[in-house]
């Protein structure tokens, strides 16, 4: 199992996205990096940044980071850890997500809303990846 | 968490006069030259004059409105100064209002830019008034804007939830003399509106009922309304229909119909009622394979009988035989596409389709290789079964 929002996570995140044809397919033509971030609160007690390079169906980097200084990505996606349990768990659209402001987008919402189809394989992708959540 | 959004809705015969009613000082009109040589224009001002506004009237929107006649429009707005907006027509001008509402009160901002999820802040300038001269929108009861970037030759997904009109007019005045093909077209957006609100993976209780009754009046009224187009019921109770499937969808999102449909009008230029109608009994069967129980919901509702897992396959067979009835094309042959035209515009159709916004609220998404082959059951008239 790996901790949501560690390095360790990150990186069978990174595997789960690279070994996906239907993402592959799915995100074919999608440029953009972004800064997924769990805002503080409950068991996190600083915000967790994970940033991840999605580059025409793969991922080419992912990793922590301490702070949202090491990078300037498209789009920097925020919420708080029960949010983005619910996403993971799927009992949440990460577009419905966003509409209703649970979660927090920084970035072309219009690149975002012509590429729901790679979204939603991205969610696919995390529900592979063994995950356990900070307590 | 999620919203359900409405105006204000004044409905059935004279509802127009609730102009006579409103308060303030300038009233905004956005039309079409149809409407205006129709006479219908004059019905609204005439009633917003009495009510004491100074109105001025844009007649210059065009079907499948575009980033450039929104920009106009909105320059003539500021120019105005109205503290009410009005939408009259189909479609295309009520969307076309709700975008220029944006750029009034927002000059900084430009069309493209609305989105559902960075707030707008409107109502600081005006509000706006949607009145529906076609039965099939919705747009009257929605909050979504669909404009066309001729430069790119796509269409525009827009919107934010404040672009909900504060009322809606919907008085059957306006759909008397629809004719025929018209009233066709637009009925078959009306079903797919319903029938994807209620299918669609972000139903929610608030719509399901408005969809199931849009469903059922459509099924009972628009045979009627196209096949004898003085039976004022009918007319009637398809306007009302349309509004009920647009609340309905409009608080749930639209799927796959609306984004193969969406694709072929850009392609082919079909009529855009004609074009989801025509596609959707083959997206029921597609998502129907895989998720069957809300289509068992409708059919058991329209009182069609069978299994649940025969629900698709039945509501697809009801829909086609709705069409037929009043002459849609029940394929891309039937609406006049050849084969090569067909294979010439494959790869376009499949690209625009994966592109579409709505696609995200499918029960069932399919991927590339999968649009090809619903598009080719499409062509052909071939029922979906993989």
């Amino acid at each position: 199992m790996f901790e949501f929002g560690s390095d360790e996570w990150v990186q069978a995140f990174m595997q789960a996205i690279n070994s996906s044809p239907a993402y592959a397919e799915a995100a074919k033509t999608w440029e953009g990096d972004f800064y997924f971030i769990v805002e503080p609160g409950g068991p996190v007690a600083r915000e967790l940044v994970m940033y991840m390079d999605l580059w025409h169906g793969e991922c080419r980097e992912a990793q922590t980071y301490p702070d949202r200084s090491a990078k300037q990505p498209a789009f920097v996606i925020s919420a708080p850890l029960p949010v983005w349990r619910k996403v993971i768990d799927k009992k949440l659209d990460p577009i419905q997500g966003m509409m209703t402001r649970q979660i927090k987008l920084q970035g072309d919402m219009v690149k975002i809303m012509k590429a729901v189809k790679a979204a939603k394989e991205l969610v696919e992708c995390t529900t592979r990846v063994p995950t356990q959540f900070p307590e | 968490m999620w919203y359900f959004n409405s105006p204000l809705v004044v409905f059935g015969e004279d509802a127009l006069n609730e102009l006579v009613a409103i308060q303030g000082h300038r009233a905004f009109v956005v039309t079409d030259s149809t409407l205006l040589q129709l006479g219908h224009v004059d019905r609204v001002t005439a009633r917003l004059k009495e009510a004491g506004l100074e109105v001025r009237v844009f007649a210059e929107v065009e079907p499948d409105p575009s980033l450039e006649t929104v920009k106009r429009g909105a320059a003539q707005m500021a120019d105005f100064g109205p503290d009410w907006i009005v939408g009259l027509g189909g479609g295309s001008c009520m969307d076309a209002a709700k975008a220029m509402w944006v750029l009034y009160e927002h000059p900084e901002m430009a069309p493209e830019e609305i989105n559902p999820v960075v707030p707008l802040v409107l109502r600081q300038k005006a509000r706006l008034i949607t009145i529906p001269t076609t039965s099939g929108t919705g747009a009257e009861a929605t909050w979504a804007i669909v404009l066309t970037d001729t430069a790119e030759n796509r269409k525009l997904a827009l919107g934010s939830r404040e672009n909900m009109a504060d009322i809606a007019i919907v008085d059957p005045v306006f759909v008397a003399a629809l004719p025929p093909q018209v009233t066709a077209d637009t009925g078959m957006d009306v079903l797919t509106h319903a029938v994807e609100g209620y299918t669609t993976s972000w139903h929610n209780d608030f719509c399901d009922g408005l969809c199931l009754k849009a469903i059922q009046l459509v099924m009972d009224y628009l045979p009627r309304a196209v096949l004898v187009g003085t039976d004022p019921e009918a007319r009637e109770r398809m306007h009302n229909a349309a509004t009920i499937a647009g609340l309905g969808f409009g608080n749930a999102l639209a799927a796959m119909a609306h984004a193969m449909g969406h694709s072929l009008g850009a392609v082919f230029h079909t009529p855009h009622g004609r074009a989801v109608g025509l596609v959707l009994p083959y997206t029921v069967e597609f998502t129907g394979l895989t998720a069957p129980d809300r289509y068992a919901d409708i059919v058991r509702f329209l009182g069609l009988g069978g299994s649940a897992a025969d629900a698709p396959r039945l509501l697809a067979e009801r829909i086609r035989s709705l069409a037929r009835e009043i002459r849609q094309p029940l394929s891309l042959q039937d609406a006049g596409i050849t084969r090569a035209q067909f294979e010439a515009a494959l790869p376009k159709l499949v690209e625009n389709a994966e592109n579409d916004a709505t696609l995200v609220a499918s029960a069932r998404i399919p991927d590339s290789g999968e649009l090809s082959r619903l598009y080719a059951c499409v062509m052909e008239g071939r029922a979906v079964d993989f």
